[in-house]
Protein backbone atom coordinates (compact mmCIF):
# COMPACT_ATOMS: atom_id res chain seq x y z
CA UNK A 1 0.00 0.00 0.00
CA UNK A 2 1.37 3.76 -1.23
CA UNK A 3 0.65 4.42 2.77
CA UNK A 4 3.52 2.09 3.75
CA UNK A 5 6.02 3.17 1.37
CA UNK A 6 5.10 6.74 2.46
CA UNK A 7 5.51 6.00 6.13
CA UNK A 8 8.88 3.79 5.54
CA UNK A 9 10.46 6.70 3.24
CA UNK A 10 10.11 9.09 5.69
CA UNK A 11 11.13 7.06 8.67
CA UNK A 12 14.12 6.43 6.45
CA UNK A 13 14.75 10.13 5.29
CA UNK A 14 14.69 10.94 9.32
CA UNK A 15 16.15 8.75 11.42
CA UNK A 16 17.96 6.22 8.81
CA UNK A 17 16.70 2.92 10.32
CA UNK A 18 19.79 1.27 8.93
CA UNK A 19 19.71 -2.15 10.40
CA UNK A 20 22.90 -4.07 11.93
CA UNK A 21 22.57 -7.58 12.74
CA UNK A 22 24.67 -8.87 14.75
CA UNK A 23 24.64 -12.94 16.09
CA UNK A 24 21.92 -13.78 13.36
CA UNK A 25 21.45 -12.87 9.59
CA UNK A 26 17.53 -11.64 7.99
CA UNK A 27 16.91 -15.28 7.07
CA UNK A 28 13.19 -16.31 5.79
CA UNK A 29 11.80 -18.56 8.87
CA UNK A 30 9.67 -17.82 11.35
CA UNK A 31 10.52 -15.61 14.02
CA UNK A 32 9.59 -13.41 16.80
CA UNK A 33 11.43 -10.39 16.90
CA UNK A 34 11.01 -8.57 20.43
CA UNK A 35 12.52 -4.97 20.83
CA UNK A 36 12.55 -2.24 23.19
CA UNK A 37 9.50 0.15 22.74
CA UNK A 38 9.74 4.18 23.32
CA UNK A 39 7.85 5.40 20.22
CA UNK A 40 5.43 5.30 17.49
CA UNK A 41 7.89 4.44 14.66
CA UNK A 42 9.19 1.29 16.11
CA UNK A 43 7.26 -1.08 14.18
CA UNK A 44 8.22 1.12 11.12
CA UNK A 45 11.75 1.41 11.86
CA UNK A 46 12.21 -2.52 12.37
CA UNK A 47 10.12 -2.68 9.36
CA UNK A 48 12.32 -0.81 7.16
CA UNK A 49 15.50 -2.47 8.39
CA UNK A 50 14.24 -5.64 6.68
CA UNK A 51 14.22 -6.72 3.54
CA UNK A 52 10.97 -6.14 1.57
CA UNK A 53 10.76 -9.93 1.38
CA UNK A 54 10.98 -10.12 4.92
CA UNK A 55 8.78 -7.62 5.59
CA UNK A 56 5.93 -9.04 3.86
CA UNK A 57 5.83 -12.07 5.80
CA UNK A 58 6.53 -9.88 9.37
CA UNK A 59 3.46 -8.75 11.69
CA UNK A 60 3.67 -6.74 14.38
CA UNK A 61 1.06 -6.69 17.31
CA UNK A 62 -0.14 -3.42 18.30
CA UNK A 63 -2.53 -2.19 21.10
CA UNK A 64 -6.15 -2.32 19.96
CA UNK A 65 -7.40 -0.02 22.94
CA UNK A 66 -4.97 2.40 21.28
CA UNK A 67 -4.22 1.81 17.20
CA UNK A 68 -7.94 0.39 17.27
CA UNK A 69 -9.63 3.42 17.84
CA UNK A 70 -10.13 6.05 15.24
CA UNK A 71 -10.27 5.83 11.39
CA UNK A 72 -6.62 7.41 10.79
CA UNK A 73 -4.76 5.09 13.32
CA UNK A 74 -7.01 2.26 11.98
CA UNK A 75 -6.01 2.84 8.76
CA UNK A 76 -1.93 3.01 9.95
CA UNK A 77 -2.23 0.18 12.13
CA UNK A 78 -4.72 -2.46 9.44
CA UNK A 79 -3.40 -0.97 5.81
CA UNK A 80 -0.19 0.58 5.94
CA UNK A 81 1.57 -1.19 8.93
CA UNK A 82 -0.18 -4.78 7.89
CA UNK A 83 -0.75 -5.06 12.55
CA UNK A 84 -2.15 -7.58 14.50
CA UNK A 85 -4.60 -6.03 17.25
CA UNK A 86 -4.41 -6.73 20.44
CA UNK A 87 -6.42 -6.64 23.22
CA UNK A 88 -4.18 -5.80 25.92
CA UNK A 89 -7.09 -4.66 28.24
CA UNK A 90 -8.84 -8.17 28.28
CA UNK A 91 -12.36 -6.92 27.21
CA UNK A 92 -13.06 -10.59 27.13
CA UNK A 93 -11.73 -12.36 30.16
CA UNK A 94 -11.97 -15.79 28.60
CA UNK A 95 -10.24 -15.09 25.32
CA UNK A 96 -7.01 -15.18 25.15
CA UNK A 97 -5.58 -11.91 24.01
CA UNK A 98 -2.60 -14.05 22.00
CA UNK A 99 -4.64 -15.70 20.05
CA UNK A 100 -3.84 -13.21 17.04
CA UNK A 101 -0.43 -14.37 17.08
CA UNK A 102 -0.88 -17.61 17.18
CA UNK A 103 -2.89 -17.69 14.24
CA UNK A 104 -0.09 -15.50 12.41
CA UNK A 105 2.90 -17.94 13.36
CA UNK A 106 0.43 -21.22 12.72
CA UNK A 107 -0.07 -19.45 9.24
CA UNK A 108 4.06 -19.77 8.72
CA UNK A 109 4.70 -15.89 9.54
CA UNK A 110 6.73 -14.06 11.68
CA UNK A 111 5.91 -11.07 14.32
CA UNK A 112 7.10 -8.46 16.11
CA UNK A 113 6.29 -7.78 19.69
CA UNK A 114 7.35 -5.10 22.33
CA UNK A 115 7.19 -7.25 25.55
CA UNK A 116 7.17 -4.25 27.63
CA UNK A 117 3.56 -3.77 26.64
CA UNK A 118 3.82 0.16 26.68
CA UNK A 119 5.99 2.62 25.58
CA UNK A 120 8.98 3.48 27.91
CA UNK A 121 10.89 6.95 28.45
CA UNK A 122 14.12 5.25 29.36
CA UNK A 123 17.03 4.05 26.75
CA UNK A 124 16.67 0.76 28.44
CA UNK A 125 13.41 -1.23 28.57
CA UNK A 126 11.45 -1.58 31.06
CA UNK A 127 10.99 -5.47 33.12
CA UNK A 128 8.27 -7.81 29.92
CA UNK A 129 5.28 -8.84 30.53
CA UNK A 130 4.26 -12.41 30.04
CA UNK A 131 2.84 -12.34 26.81
CA UNK A 132 6.76 -13.45 25.28
CA UNK A 133 7.16 -16.11 27.51
CA UNK A 134 3.69 -17.99 26.58
CA UNK A 135 4.49 -17.43 22.54
CA UNK A 136 7.78 -18.89 23.21
CA UNK A 137 6.47 -22.07 25.05
CA UNK A 138 3.91 -22.64 22.62
CA UNK A 139 6.64 -22.15 19.29
CA UNK A 140 9.16 -23.96 20.46
CA UNK A 141 10.65 -24.18 17.01
CA UNK A 142 10.72 -20.67 16.40
CA UNK A 143 13.69 -18.09 16.63
CA UNK A 144 13.63 -15.54 19.67
CA UNK A 145 15.47 -12.77 17.83
CA UNK A 146 16.53 -9.82 20.59
CA UNK A 147 16.20 -6.10 18.57
CA UNK A 148 17.44 -2.69 20.28
CA UNK A 149 16.33 0.33 18.70
CA UNK A 150 19.25 3.16 19.64
CA UNK A 151 17.98 7.08 20.31
CA UNK A 152 14.06 6.59 19.02
CA UNK A 153 13.10 7.80 22.65
CA UNK A 154 14.86 10.82 22.01
CA UNK A 155 13.37 10.94 18.40
CA UNK A 156 10.05 10.84 19.29
CA UNK A 157 9.49 10.26 23.14
CA UNK A 158 5.89 9.31 24.17
CA UNK A 159 3.85 12.27 24.19
CA UNK A 160 5.27 14.06 20.94
CA UNK A 161 3.91 13.60 17.82
CA UNK A 162 6.68 14.23 15.19
CA UNK A 163 10.30 12.64 15.50
CA UNK A 164 13.26 14.63 15.85
CA UNK A 165 15.44 13.38 12.99
CA UNK A 166 18.51 11.62 15.05
CA UNK A 167 20.30 8.42 13.55
CA UNK A 168 18.60 5.48 15.06
CA UNK A 169 20.26 2.10 14.34
CA UNK A 170 17.74 -1.07 14.12
CA UNK A 171 19.92 -4.17 16.01
CA UNK A 172 19.20 -7.39 15.84
CA UNK A 173 21.00 -10.03 17.95
CA UNK A 174 21.43 -13.83 18.21
CA UNK A 175 18.38 -16.23 18.83
CA UNK A 176 17.74 -16.31 22.32
CA UNK A 177 19.03 -20.04 23.04
CA UNK A 178 16.11 -22.11 24.84
CA UNK A 179 16.65 -23.79 28.38
CA UNK A 180 14.89 -26.38 29.88
CA UNK A 181 12.94 -25.96 32.92
CA UNK A 182 13.22 -22.50 32.70
CA UNK A 183 10.57 -20.44 35.20
CA UNK A 184 8.90 -17.66 33.36
CA UNK A 185 10.45 -15.14 35.30
CA UNK A 186 13.51 -16.28 34.61
CA UNK A 187 12.98 -16.94 30.92
CA UNK A 188 11.63 -12.66 30.81
CA UNK A 189 14.53 -11.78 32.55
CA UNK A 190 17.15 -13.35 30.28
CA UNK A 191 14.92 -12.28 27.16
CA UNK A 192 15.41 -8.10 28.84
CA UNK A 193 18.62 -8.27 29.04
CA UNK A 194 19.27 -9.67 25.42
CA UNK A 195 17.98 -6.46 24.35
CA UNK A 196 20.13 -4.53 27.23
CA UNK A 197 22.61 -6.19 25.75
CA UNK A 198 22.48 -5.04 22.13
CA UNK A 199 22.10 -1.28 23.81
CA UNK A 200 25.90 -0.92 24.64
CA UNK B 1 37.38 32.03 -20.72
CA UNK B 2 33.59 32.81 -19.16
CA UNK B 3 32.70 32.02 -15.97
CA UNK B 4 30.55 28.63 -16.93
CA UNK B 5 33.84 27.57 -19.12
CA UNK B 6 35.82 27.55 -16.38
CA UNK B 7 33.74 25.63 -13.88
CA UNK B 8 33.25 22.90 -16.70
CA UNK B 9 37.38 22.57 -16.95
CA UNK B 10 37.65 22.28 -13.56
CA UNK B 11 35.13 20.20 -12.80
CA UNK B 12 36.74 18.36 -15.90
CA UNK B 13 40.09 18.36 -14.09
CA UNK B 14 38.87 16.95 -10.84
CA UNK B 15 37.35 13.95 -12.60
CA UNK B 16 40.68 13.51 -14.22
CA UNK B 17 42.34 13.42 -10.56
CA UNK B 18 39.99 10.71 -9.62
CA UNK B 19 40.61 8.74 -13.02
CA UNK B 20 44.35 8.89 -11.58
CA UNK B 21 43.06 8.12 -7.59
CA UNK B 22 41.35 4.96 -8.71
CA UNK B 23 44.09 4.02 -11.21
CA UNK B 24 46.52 3.73 -8.18
CA UNK B 25 44.33 2.31 -5.96
CA UNK B 26 43.64 -0.60 -8.66
CA UNK B 27 47.59 -1.34 -8.94
CA UNK B 28 48.29 -1.15 -5.15
CA UNK B 29 45.64 -3.54 -4.36
CA UNK B 30 46.63 -6.07 -6.93
CA UNK B 31 50.01 -5.29 -5.14
CA UNK B 32 49.75 -5.59 -1.54
CA UNK B 33 51.13 -8.94 0.11
CA UNK B 34 49.79 -8.70 3.90
CA UNK B 35 46.61 -8.31 5.24
CA UNK B 36 47.38 -5.03 7.44
CA UNK B 37 48.56 -3.15 3.96
CA UNK B 38 45.22 -5.03 2.32
CA UNK B 39 43.18 -3.35 5.14
CA UNK B 40 44.81 0.14 4.33
CA UNK B 41 44.40 -0.21 0.62
CA UNK B 42 40.32 -1.38 0.66
CA UNK B 43 39.95 1.89 3.00
CA UNK B 44 41.58 4.08 0.54
CA UNK B 45 39.60 2.58 -2.38
CA UNK B 46 36.85 2.70 -0.68
CA UNK B 47 37.52 6.37 0.07
CA UNK B 48 38.11 7.29 -3.46
CA UNK B 49 34.49 5.51 -4.43
CA UNK B 50 33.16 7.74 -2.05
CA UNK B 51 34.68 10.63 -3.67
CA UNK B 52 33.37 9.73 -6.94
CA UNK B 53 30.16 10.12 -5.29
CA UNK B 54 31.11 13.38 -3.54
CA UNK B 55 31.96 14.98 -7.04
CA UNK B 56 29.06 13.86 -8.62
CA UNK B 57 26.47 15.34 -6.08
CA UNK B 58 28.47 18.93 -6.40
CA UNK B 59 29.16 18.95 -9.97
CA UNK B 60 25.54 18.38 -10.62
CA UNK B 61 24.41 21.23 -7.71
CA UNK B 62 26.92 23.90 -9.02
CA UNK B 63 25.63 23.02 -12.76
CA UNK B 64 22.02 23.47 -11.95
CA UNK B 65 22.62 26.43 -10.09
CA UNK B 66 22.63 28.94 -7.85
CA UNK B 67 19.17 27.76 -5.78
CA UNK B 68 20.29 23.72 -6.16
CA UNK B 69 23.96 24.82 -4.40
CA UNK B 70 22.35 25.94 -1.86
CA UNK B 71 19.28 23.51 -1.50
CA UNK B 72 22.92 20.57 -1.09
CA UNK B 73 24.15 23.02 1.16
CA UNK B 74 21.14 22.83 3.50
CA UNK B 75 21.22 18.78 2.94
CA UNK B 76 24.53 18.83 4.23
CA UNK B 77 23.68 20.81 6.94
CA UNK B 78 20.86 18.89 7.88
CA UNK B 79 23.23 15.56 7.75
CA UNK B 80 25.93 17.29 9.74
CA UNK B 81 23.28 18.45 12.54
CA UNK B 82 22.05 14.74 12.74
CA UNK B 83 25.18 13.73 13.62
CA UNK B 84 26.05 15.92 15.92
CA UNK B 85 23.07 15.90 17.74
CA UNK B 86 22.92 11.94 17.69
CA UNK B 87 25.85 11.94 19.71
CA UNK B 88 24.78 14.24 21.62
CA UNK B 89 22.96 13.41 25.18
CA UNK B 90 19.81 15.49 25.08
CA UNK B 91 16.24 14.85 27.07
CA UNK B 92 12.41 15.00 26.36
CA UNK B 93 12.51 18.70 27.67
CA UNK B 94 15.02 19.66 24.39
CA UNK B 95 12.49 18.07 22.06
CA UNK B 96 10.75 21.01 20.79
CA UNK B 97 13.81 22.93 20.41
CA UNK B 98 15.18 20.51 18.35
CA UNK B 99 12.53 20.72 16.52
CA UNK B 100 13.01 23.70 15.53
CA UNK B 101 16.44 23.56 15.11
CA UNK B 102 16.33 21.65 12.12
CA UNK B 103 12.63 22.71 10.81
CA UNK B 104 12.76 26.18 11.15
CA UNK B 105 16.30 27.51 11.86
CA UNK B 106 18.09 25.08 8.96
CA UNK B 107 15.59 26.10 5.98
CA UNK B 108 15.69 30.25 7.48
CA UNK B 109 19.53 30.42 7.49
CA UNK B 110 19.53 29.13 3.83
CA UNK B 111 16.66 31.28 2.50
CA UNK B 112 18.49 34.16 4.06
CA UNK B 113 21.62 33.21 1.86
CA UNK B 114 18.97 32.61 -1.23
CA UNK B 115 17.25 36.17 -1.04
CA UNK B 116 20.87 38.04 -0.58
CA UNK B 117 20.43 38.83 3.33
CA UNK B 118 23.90 39.32 4.46
CA UNK B 119 22.60 41.27 7.27
CA UNK B 120 20.20 38.69 9.41
CA UNK B 121 21.94 35.73 7.69
CA UNK B 122 25.30 36.40 9.40
CA UNK B 123 23.68 36.87 13.13
CA UNK B 124 20.30 34.82 13.02
CA UNK B 125 22.03 31.63 14.33
CA UNK B 126 24.35 33.31 16.94
CA UNK B 127 21.52 35.70 18.09
CA UNK B 128 18.29 34.57 17.45
CA UNK B 129 18.73 30.98 17.74
CA UNK B 130 21.09 31.45 20.71
CA UNK B 131 18.70 33.42 22.94
CA UNK B 132 15.87 30.90 21.10
CA UNK B 133 16.56 27.61 21.46
CA UNK B 134 17.17 27.85 25.26
CA UNK B 135 14.00 29.76 25.83
CA UNK B 136 11.97 26.64 24.34
CA UNK B 137 13.63 24.04 25.89
CA UNK B 138 12.55 26.24 29.38
CA UNK B 139 9.14 25.44 28.80
CA UNK B 140 9.57 22.02 30.03
CA UNK B 141 10.69 23.04 33.40
CA UNK B 142 13.85 20.58 33.43
CA UNK B 143 16.75 22.16 35.10
CA UNK B 144 19.04 18.85 34.98
CA UNK B 145 22.13 19.99 32.92
CA UNK B 146 20.22 22.83 31.23
CA UNK B 147 23.60 24.54 30.60
CA UNK B 148 25.11 21.38 28.85
CA UNK B 149 22.16 20.54 26.90
CA UNK B 150 21.94 24.08 25.79
CA UNK B 151 25.60 24.91 25.17
CA UNK B 152 25.75 21.70 23.28
CA UNK B 153 23.09 22.44 20.81
CA UNK B 154 24.15 25.51 19.98
CA UNK B 155 27.41 24.59 19.70
CA UNK B 156 25.89 21.43 16.86
CA UNK B 157 23.98 24.22 15.55
CA UNK B 158 26.82 26.73 15.52
CA UNK B 159 29.13 24.40 13.36
CA UNK B 160 26.74 22.34 11.10
CA UNK B 161 24.25 25.24 10.21
CA UNK B 162 25.82 28.42 10.53
CA UNK B 163 29.45 27.45 9.99
CA UNK B 164 29.38 25.36 6.94
CA UNK B 165 26.11 27.66 5.24
CA UNK B 166 29.16 30.24 4.94
CA UNK B 167 30.17 28.50 2.21
CA UNK B 168 27.02 29.15 -0.47
CA UNK B 169 27.43 32.37 1.37
CA UNK B 170 30.04 33.30 -1.16
CA UNK B 171 27.67 33.52 -3.39
CA UNK B 172 26.55 36.51 -1.84
CA UNK B 173 30.01 38.38 -1.82
CA UNK B 174 29.43 41.71 -4.25
CA UNK B 175 33.44 41.22 -5.56
CA UNK B 176 34.22 44.32 -7.85
CA UNK B 177 35.44 43.09 -11.46
CA UNK B 178 34.13 39.26 -10.08
CA UNK B 179 30.56 39.41 -10.67
CA UNK B 180 29.35 36.07 -11.57
CA UNK B 181 32.19 34.07 -11.01
CA UNK B 182 31.34 33.76 -7.52
CA UNK B 183 30.89 29.89 -7.64
CA UNK B 184 34.36 29.69 -8.81
CA UNK B 185 35.30 30.94 -5.62
CA UNK B 186 33.01 28.65 -3.61
CA UNK B 187 34.77 26.01 -5.65
CA UNK B 188 38.10 27.30 -4.64
CA UNK B 189 37.67 27.22 -1.14
CA UNK B 190 36.21 23.25 -1.49
CA UNK B 191 39.26 22.30 -3.50
CA UNK B 192 41.73 23.53 -1.29
CA UNK B 193 40.30 22.35 1.89
CA UNK B 194 39.69 18.68 0.80
CA UNK B 195 43.41 18.53 -0.99
CA UNK B 196 45.09 19.62 2.17
CA UNK B 197 42.87 16.87 3.99
CA UNK B 198 43.77 14.81 1.12
CA UNK B 199 47.13 15.21 1.07
CA UNK B 200 47.61 15.49 4.75
CA UNK B 201 46.53 11.52 4.27
CA UNK B 202 49.02 11.03 1.68
CA UNK B 203 51.98 12.69 3.05
CA UNK B 204 51.20 11.19 6.25
CA UNK B 205 50.56 7.49 5.31
CA UNK B 206 53.61 7.91 3.20
CA UNK B 207 56.26 9.86 5.68
CA UNK B 208 54.34 10.13 8.67
CA UNK B 209 56.73 9.37 11.90
CA UNK B 210 55.82 12.30 14.29
CA UNK B 211 52.36 12.64 16.00
CA UNK B 212 51.24 15.52 16.25
CA UNK B 213 47.84 14.80 18.18
CA UNK B 214 48.25 11.12 19.30
CA UNK B 215 45.50 11.52 21.93
CA UNK B 216 42.74 13.71 19.93
CA UNK B 217 43.82 12.38 16.08
CA UNK B 218 45.94 9.60 15.91
CA UNK B 219 46.57 9.77 12.12
CA UNK B 220 47.67 13.56 12.27
CA UNK B 221 51.34 13.76 12.00
CA UNK B 222 53.58 16.49 11.54
CA UNK B 223 55.21 14.98 8.56
CA UNK B 224 51.82 14.85 7.04
CA UNK B 225 50.63 18.63 8.59
CA UNK B 226 53.80 19.77 6.38
CA UNK B 227 53.57 17.90 2.82
CA UNK B 228 49.74 18.29 2.78
CA UNK B 229 49.64 21.88 3.59
CA UNK B 230 52.41 23.07 1.51
CA UNK B 231 50.97 20.91 -1.65
CA UNK B 232 47.67 22.30 -0.90
CA UNK B 233 48.85 26.13 -0.42
CA UNK B 234 51.23 25.68 -3.91
CA UNK B 235 47.85 24.10 -5.20
CA UNK B 236 45.22 27.36 -4.20
CA UNK B 237 48.19 29.63 -5.28
CA UNK B 238 48.08 27.92 -9.24
CA UNK B 239 44.62 28.27 -9.01
CA UNK B 240 44.33 32.38 -8.64
CA UNK B 241 42.95 32.34 -12.65
CA UNK B 242 39.48 31.23 -11.19
CA UNK B 243 40.26 33.73 -8.40
CA UNK B 244 39.46 37.53 -7.58
CA UNK B 245 43.02 37.10 -6.09
CA UNK B 246 46.90 38.24 -7.36
CA UNK B 247 48.94 34.41 -7.37
CA UNK B 248 50.77 35.69 -3.90
CA UNK B 249 46.91 36.69 -2.28
CA UNK B 250 45.44 33.63 -3.29
CA UNK B 251 48.81 31.49 -1.81
CA UNK B 252 47.99 33.34 1.41
CA UNK B 253 44.31 32.24 1.69
CA UNK B 254 45.12 29.31 0.55
CA UNK B 255 47.99 28.99 3.32
CA UNK B 256 44.66 30.62 5.98
CA UNK B 257 42.33 27.99 4.30
CA UNK B 258 44.77 25.12 5.51
CA UNK B 259 45.45 26.13 8.90
CA UNK B 260 41.56 26.84 9.76
CA UNK B 261 40.69 23.51 7.72
CA UNK B 262 43.62 21.78 10.08
CA UNK B 263 42.33 23.42 13.36
CA UNK B 264 38.49 22.17 12.81
CA UNK B 265 39.80 18.61 11.83
CA UNK B 266 41.61 18.88 15.26
CA UNK B 267 39.06 20.33 17.23
CA UNK B 268 36.30 18.23 16.00
CA UNK B 269 38.22 15.01 16.36
CA UNK B 270 38.22 15.78 19.73
CA UNK B 271 34.53 17.03 20.11
CA UNK B 272 33.95 13.82 18.97
CA UNK B 273 35.89 11.74 21.23
CA UNK B 274 34.70 13.51 23.93
CA UNK B 275 31.01 12.50 22.74
CA UNK B 276 32.35 8.94 23.34
CA UNK B 277 32.96 8.38 19.11
CA UNK B 278 35.35 7.36 16.22
CA UNK B 279 33.34 8.34 13.79
CA UNK B 280 30.78 10.87 13.23
CA UNK B 281 28.50 8.46 11.36
CA UNK B 282 28.70 5.89 8.54
CA UNK B 283 26.76 7.99 5.57
CA UNK B 284 30.25 8.09 3.66
CA UNK B 285 31.71 4.65 2.80
CA UNK B 286 35.53 4.78 3.76
CA UNK B 287 35.40 7.92 5.25
CA UNK B 288 32.27 7.82 8.34
CA UNK B 289 29.79 10.28 8.56
CA UNK B 290 29.09 14.02 6.86
CA UNK B 291 31.03 15.63 9.65
CA UNK B 292 34.18 13.35 9.27
CA UNK B 293 34.27 15.27 5.57
CA UNK B 294 33.35 18.91 6.67
CA UNK B 295 35.12 19.35 9.45
CA UNK B 296 38.11 21.23 8.09
CA UNK B 297 35.16 22.88 5.96
CA UNK B 298 33.50 24.23 8.84
CA UNK B 299 36.46 26.28 10.10
CA UNK B 300 38.05 27.31 6.94
CA UNK B 301 34.65 29.04 5.39
CA UNK B 302 33.65 31.46 7.98
CA UNK B 303 37.45 32.99 7.97
CA UNK B 304 37.80 32.97 4.36
CA UNK B 305 34.39 34.41 3.53
CA UNK B 306 35.40 37.06 6.12
CA UNK B 307 39.07 37.72 4.96
CA UNK B 308 37.56 37.89 1.12
CA UNK B 309 34.96 39.96 2.35
CA UNK B 310 37.03 42.34 4.34
CA UNK B 311 40.07 42.41 1.82
CA UNK B 312 38.07 42.55 -1.81
CA UNK B 313 34.93 43.93 -1.11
Amino acid sequence: MWLSYLLIGSVRALVGATPRWAGSKPEDRRRIYFANHTSHIDTIAIWSALPPNLRAKTRTAAAADYWGTGALKRTIALRALNAVLIDRKRADPGADPLRPLYDVLEAGQSIIIFPEGTRGLERLPAPFKSGLYHLAQRFADVELIPVYLDNLNRSMPKGTMFPVPLICTVRFGAPLPRVAEEDKSAFLERARNAVIELAR
Amino acid sequence: MNPSQKLYWLIGGVVALLIVASAIGHVLRARVKDEAAAAVVDNLNARVRAWWWMVAVFAAAFLLGRNATIVMFAFISFFALREFLTLTPTKIGDHRALSVAFFVLIPIQYLLIATDWYGLFSIFIPVYGFLLLPSISVLAHDTESFLERSAKIQWGLMITVYCISYVPALLLLPIPGFTGENPLLMFYLILVVQMSDVLQYVFGKLFGKTKIAPIVSPSKTVEGLVGGGASATLIGAAMWWITPFTPAQSAGMAFVIVVMGFLGGLVLSAVKRSLGAKDWGAMIEGHGGVMDRMDSVSFAAPVFFHATRYFFT
